[in-house]
């Protein structure tokens, strides 16, 4: 399976290679907190990420968070960053951290409030393609369907698009399949909706 | 539904059809009063529906721990028992046995092939295959181990000679296509020695692209590969009928047309290269598709013997013919139902016993295994079933990451 490369610019591969040292010392000298910092100094403080293509994790739902860490671990999901980030964490160490982040408090959409039209096609492709049946009409998901509400629109974009392609396997197929049938141009439009959902 | 059983399930359809209808007459009434109404299949969604909770439902990513496995909760008939074959198999869902007694499972979700050995009467369990993307088919055959991933078919040989050290699986068959809905696959080697195995519809419902929604056959070497069925949506189970060697398969029916309607069906191949089982135009046998099945009508194809029950998941099959649970499961079929994600009521999440006349069409479908739905929520789900040479039942569960073993309590009854 062909995947392209996370696109990060020099200075975050530099930061994220330096917090990657960080992430080697041995789990017993370090709370969960300090274990926790180097994530978020990609994935931003208090949940809401800053970094192109980097999701905020805030408010995500544990068992989700719980399930990508697993495949992060085991490289069912691929990416060097998160494979080496997630490597070695026990069963335990995966479960901590999805617990952990879990109670980030939930990321702010973002403050440009975007274009009307395209929200409101947006908001219609949401009920057309029940994407709130899954992650809830307020979009905080639940259990294993992720929250999408607030999310970086960028990120929503790539994750929609590498969906589609079949580039992203998840953990099963459903939204594979959910995308199926839609364009590249309702993409554009679900996640400029999405990410200003609250 | 299961409890209810399959006699109510062509009143069922039939009510359902009813609503399906009446449903769209007050869509098109709808219609012509919004401005921009949603695409046709997706008309006669009712407001409520999008408070629904309804939502596929993904096993937790690790094994639930042997003593929190939900034994009690699982039921069984009278006279039977049921115990812990092996707990902390990941993701378990195919399973095979080797001629050497190994019990080999696969992984749908998870990139392993596990195998399971009895020594010194303790379950030992080895990763006989790993990197691997979806491998949910697998099958034995003469020693050798096939499996079948999302988009290519490799093997093993003298798998059981080698479960410590095994080499590196060699590919067969490869590019088949990498659609990941329904991509996963269930393999099964048929009588006349040939790998059996099915490339689902890539999508809920839609046209399937042309090399989609058959079931194909190939030469144990990867050669000669040709379509033995056409039009199935997706098949997670398949067995050989003993004495007729016709082929019986599971079918997963589509979602979100209703809560009743259409039903997972069990169906024959007896016109092998000649069956079309009607994706998408009909379903059950006896509805057309509200999009596709406009100007077709569902006597152009093979109808199913037996309705499954709507959305029930209905997945791994297998004939019995031990005679280790008495002669009343003498050949008949036991198959998982995985149980419901798109139903506000859950059904199925059980083990039905399936009994046939002897020209193969269906008699009746009895509750053999429940208790995996406990208030609308699953303690775990089954996914296949397995014979064993001492007549005993395996069941996989890949919610939990367990296999279970169902045996007699008692003496074996005979008639």
């Amino acid at each position: 399976m062909h995947m392209k490369p996370p696109k990060v610019t020099s200075r975050g591969r530099r930061l994220a290679i330096t917090l990657l040292c960080l992430w080697s010392q041995p789990a017993w000298t370090a709370s969960i907190d300090e274990r926790l910092a180097p994530c978020l100094a990609c994935h931003g403080e208090n949940g809401q990420s800053t970094n192109p293509e980097v999701p905020s994790l805030g408010g995500q739902t544990s068992p989700y968070l719980l399930i990508q860490l697993f495949l992060f671990r085991e490289k069912l999901r691929r990416l060097d960053i998160m494979n080496d980030a997630a490597k070695g964490l026990s069963d335990d160490d995966l479960r901590a951290f999805a617990d952990t982040i879990a109670k980030l408090p939930p990321p702010l959409p973002v403050a440009d409030p975007g274009e009307r039209a395209r929200i409101e096609r947006g908001r219609a492709l949401v009920r057309q393609h029940r994407c709130n049946v899954c992650h809830n009409p307020d979009l905080a998901g639940r259990d294993n369907v992720p929250r999408i509400a607030g999310q970086r629109e960028d990120f929503l974009i790539k994750t929609l698009r590498e969906y589609k392609a079949n580039i992203r396997a998840g953990y099963d197929a459903s939204m594979a399949d959910v995308l199926q049938p839609v364009s590249d141009a309702d993409i554009l439009d679900l996640a400029h909706f999405v990410a200003r959902q609250r | 539904m299961h409890a209810a059983g399959i006699s109510v399930s062509r009143l069922a359809a039939s009510i359902g059809l009813g609503g399906v209808l009446a449903a769209t007459a007050a869509v098109n009434l709808y219609a012509q009063q919004a401005a921009d109404p949603p695409p046709p299949w997706k008309q006669g969604q009712p407001a409520s529906v999008a408070d629904s909770k309804l939502a596929p439902i993904a096993p937790p990513p690790v094994p639930t721990a042997a003593d929190k496995l939900p034994l009690d909760k699982l039921k069984i008939k009278n006279g039977f028992k049921i115990e812990i074959y092996a707990a902390g198999v990941p993701n378990a869902r195919t399973l095979r046995l080797g001629d050497k007694g190994t019990v080999f499972v696969s992984s749908r979700l998870q990139d392993k092939v596990h195998a399971i050995i009895t020594k010194d009467g303790k379950r030992e369990m080895k990763v006989v295959a790993s990197g691997l993307h979806r491998p949910n088919g697998i099958a034995l055959h003469k020693g050798t181990l096939y499996i079948a991933e999302l988009s290519q078919i490799s093997k093993i040989d003298n798998i059981e000679d080698n479960l410590d050290n095994p080499p590196k699986p060699t590919v067969i068959l490869s590019d088949l296509p990498k659609d990941e809905p329904h991509g996963w696959k269930y393999l099964s080697v048929g009588p006349d020695a040939k790998l059996y195995f099915q490339i689902g519809a890539p999508c809920n419902i839609c046209l399937p692209p042309e090399r989609h929604s058959k079931i194909y056959r190939v030469g144990l070497d990867g050669q000669g590969l040709e379509v033995y069925a056409y039009g199935i949506r997706q098949i997670v189970g398949m067995d050989w009928h003993p004495t007729l060697k016709q082929l019986y398969f599971s079918e997963n029916s589509r979602d979100w047309l209703s809560e009743d309607v259409p039903e997972d069906k069990l169906n024959r191949v007896t016109q092998p290269g000649k069956d079309n089982f009607g994706y998408p135009y009909c379903h059950q046998g006896n509805f057309t598709d509200p999009e596709f099945g406009w100007g077709r009508s569902c006597g152009e194809f093979t109808k199913p013997i037996a309705l499954l029950g709507p959305h029930s998941a209905a997945l791994g099959l297998k004939f019995y013919t031990g005679n280790g649970l008495g002669n009343e499961y003498r050949n008949v079929i036991f198959l998982a139902r995985h149980g419901s994600w798109n139903r506000s009521v859950k059904i199925g999440g059980d083990v039905v016993a399936i009994k046939l006349n002897d020209d193969g069409t269906f008699r009746s479908m009895e509750s053999f295994i429940t208790g995996f739905i406990q208030n609308n929520n699953y303690v775990g789900r089954p996914v296949d079933v397995l014979p064993m040479k001492d007549g005993s039942l395996l069941v996989s569960d890949d919610f939990n990451g367990a296999v279970y073993r169902v045996s007699r309590t008692g003496s074996v009854a005979t008639k």
